[in-house]
């Protein structure tokens, strides 16, 4: 079966939804299933290709520039066969869950119409050949995006939150093209499979070349929501919470480190560039862990903790691990996914997203309460469990290259993450309930799908483990790598992990008063924690003041010049149309008229001629046959 | 046999027509007018056959030609006859300085 399948199906599914919604009602919500289940198939096949050792590329010449020729095509190598695997299952599983999570929304067709909308985008941003193409994708997952958050729109927060995602995504991607063009010039290729590591490093220490992959960097900055673009993703949590699962947390969000993990021999050819990366990763990690620590609402700490895994993976890929960030961005998918879609069964059980009103839903609801200490395990990176391994990995990748700094702060990163994971789960599924209204467990079409992503979630990183001799690191790289278990980052994550569940466990089960007194004496810190260090506050009154105020004053421009001389414009070509108007009525009518006057004029007279007596004629006929008979015989 | 002399046949016929004309000119009827066509027509025929008498010319030159317009006499009164029919439906007259159809 042909590759080209993957991104069409969900095309498909989208066009019949779109076109046949009304029609099919409740029907297109399996019209999306059996398109992303079939391509997830599909797509399978195609992994178990590559896993075989066949690359696969196909592409026509879209367009040529300065004659060198612009490709548009398919091309699946490793890396983007992990992606795929991400994208096919984990989106099947949440177009399935949210069958259940969206029943009885009035515009549950469209739902779905987007959502194969998306995934037949972000296929297409997987399966890329070149920049141009992965550019193309990069904005319509954007505009899914904006679709899926603004979905409520109705909601005054949600419509503004899908234009606060598509504006900052806008800056980032702004540089994202500046730096396509910038590479193209440098290298004169936009072709991933000419991206390899001789070929650049050929061109290697050149600034322009620095120059373009911090550009293309910007990219990811605003896709995965990095330092200082972050803003824009806790806000998408407006959105519904498979939209969440799918594209906010799993897919892509996950873009972003894609890119740079295709572009990473390009970043491994400029140190300079790299350090940028992994600094904005780090800091990135480190501060949304801090943001997370006090949020209230569920999904806004997922957000956070979303924000703070991708920082993980960007750190990882500046730091040279490019097999680490991509394995973490496969495990963090499962787990990530999983939270949100436990959120979400939270959400829909408990009809709250405050976990001050949560508590106590251990036992009303089972299923999603062990699924969610599956993926708050795996997240925390408690072995085995998967983000175990990936974590360790990109920790040995920082360590492995020296970057003593980034290794620390990771770690520190790494024990917030388990305390304010366990908090959640404290907090939402153990003591009293605090809720007015009493929570019951989801249907079992959305606990399906938790369950078999918490066998992903718990297994899926077995694949990088020792005892499966770092499969996933040989696949990713293509070639055996030796990686040594170290023993000694090992144990302080273990340790890291250990202390923030105590942490927890101290703070919201044995002594719930604590969190307060905490919150009072280091109050500072908490605000700071709270109020996402001001940084909404700070744009709001600096960047976006400066905005209004020139569009104001492009707005007063518009209002005393342009709008005037329009109107100025039009009050003179009225004017001469007057003039041209009295013109055409006396001038060149009349002169019609006349002409149609006298030819009536003439036909009067002449129409005399005609009597209608057929006399008449005959005898014009004899004189006519006399007088040719005389002009005949007189000559 | 006495040979008729080829003058008096020429001047029969143009009375003929003459007297053929100045019906077509003056009735009102116009039965009576198809009637003075047809003596017209007849005269030509006098002047095909006094000619081909003269000339001893042989048939297929002149006197076929007379069957013709017998035959084409024949179909005009049945044509004009027919037409007549039709204004004397509609007009209930068949009088031509009642019938001024032709004028605009």
């Amino acid at each position: 079966m042909n590759p080209l399948l993957i991104p069409l199906l969900p095309l498909i599914s989208f066009a019949a939804i779109i076109f046949f919604g009304k029609w099919l009602k409740e029907k297109s919500a399996w019209v999306a299933v059996s398109a992303s289940a079939l391509s997830c198939l599909v797509s399978f096949k195609s992994i178990g290709e590559v896993i075989g050792g066949r690359n696969f590329h196909e592409a026509f010449t879209w367009i040529l520039i300065n004659r060198i020729p612009i490709e548009f095509g398919i091309s699946i190598d490793p890396l983007a066969a992990v992606m795929l695997f991400v994208v096919t299952f984990i989106g099947t599983m949440i177009v399935v869950y949210s069958v259940g999570y969206m029943h009885g929304d009035p515009r549950y067709p469209r739902f779905f119409a987007y959502l194969s909308l998306f995934l037949f985008s972000m296929l297409g941003l997987v399966l890329s050949s070149t920049l141009v193409q992965i550019y193309v994708f990069w904005e319509l997952v954007g505009l899914c995006s904006y679709f899926l958050i603004g979905f409520w729109f109705e909601k005054k927060e949600a419509a503004e939150a899908g234009r606060k995602a598509f504006i900052a995504n806008r800056i980032g991607d702004i540089g994202f093209f500046l730096g396509i063009i910038t590479f193209f010039y440098a290298t004169g290729t936009m072709r991933f499979v000419d991206i390899q590591p001789e070929f650049i490093q050929a061109q290697a220490g050149s600034a322009i070349l620095t120059v373009s992959a911090l550009l293309l960097f910007c990219g990811a900055v605003g896709k995965s929501a990095q330092f200082p673009l972050h803003v824009w993703l806790p806000d998408a949590m407006e959105g519904p919470t498979p939209v969440s699962a799918l594209i906010h947390a799993a897919t892509m969000v996950a873009a972003g480190v894609y890119m740079v993990a295709r572009l990473f021999p390009l970043f491994h050819a400029c140190p300079e560039a790299s350090q940028i990366v992994a600094g904005i990763g780090t800091w990135t990690a480190f501060m949304a862990a801090f943001f997370a620590l006090t949020q209230m609402d569920i999904k806004k700490v997922l957000a956070y903790s979303t924000i703070s895994q991708l920082g993980y993976m960007i750190a990882a890929l500046g730091v040279g691990g490019m097999t680490a960030g991509t394995f973490h961005l496969m495990t963090h998918a499962f787990f990530k996914a999983l939270l949100f879609l436990g959120a979400g069964s939270v959400i829909h059980g408990a009809g709250v997203q405050d976990m001050r009103e949560m508590g106590g839903l251990r036992k009303s609801m089972p299923i999603t309460f062990w699924t969610f200490v599956v993926a708050t395990a795996a997240i925390a990176g408690i072995p085995p469990f998967s983000g175990f391994w990936s974590k360790d990995e990109i920790l040995l990748s920082a360590i492995g290259s020296d970057h003593r700094i980034i290794f620390w702060i990771l770690m520190i990163t790494a024990a917030m993450t388990s305390f304010y994971m366990f908090r959640l789960l404290f907090l939402t599924f153990f003591g009293e309930t605090r809720g007015k209204r009493a929570p019951h467990e989801s249907p079992a079409v959305m606990t399906v799908p938790l369950i078999i992503l918490a066998i992903g979630a718990a297994g899926i990183g077995l694949l990088g483990s020792p005892w499966a001799h770092h499969w996933i690191q040989n696949f990713l790289a293509g070639h055996p790598e030796e990686i040594q278990m170290n023993s000694f980052v090992a144990t302080i994550s273990i340790a890291a992990s250990a202390i923030g569940l105590l942490i927890a466990f101290i703070f919201y089960i044995l002594n719930p008063d604590l969190p307060k007194r905490f919150a009072k004496k280091y109050w500072l810190l908490y605000a700071a924690s709270s109020h996402k260090l001001w940084m909404d506050e700070m744009y709001q009154a600096t960047f976006i003041r400066w905005f209004k105020q020139i569009a104001r004053f492009s707005f007063k421009f518009d209002e005393a010049v342009i709008d005037r001389t329009v109107n100025e414009v039009g009050r003179k070509t009225v004017w001469t149309s007057k003039i041209k108007n009295w013109f055409d009525q006396y001038i060149v009518d009349g002169l019609v008229n006349l002409t149609g006057r006298l030819t009536q004029m003439t036909g009067a007279v002449l129409r005399l001629i005609q009597t209608g007596y057929i006399h008449n004629y005959l005898f014009v006929l004899l004189l006519g046959v006399l007088i040719i008979g005389y002009a005949v015989f007189n000559t | 046999m006495m040979a008729i002399p080829l003058s008096h046949l020429l001047v029969f016929s143009a009375l003929l027509f003459l007297t053929g004309l100045y019906g077509a000119l003056t009735r009102r009827n116009a039965v009576g007018i198809l009637m003075s066509i047809e003596i017209m027509l007849n005269a030509v025929n006098v002047n095909f056959v006094a000619f081909a008498g003269m000339l001893n010319a042989p048939p297929e030159l002149g006197q076929v030609f007379v069957i013709f317009i017998i035959v084409l006499a024949a179909t005009t009164a049945a044509v004009g006859l027919a037409i007549v029919m039709a204004i004397y439906r509609n007009q209930k007259t068949i009088y031509t300085d009642e019938i001024d159809l032709l004028k605009w």
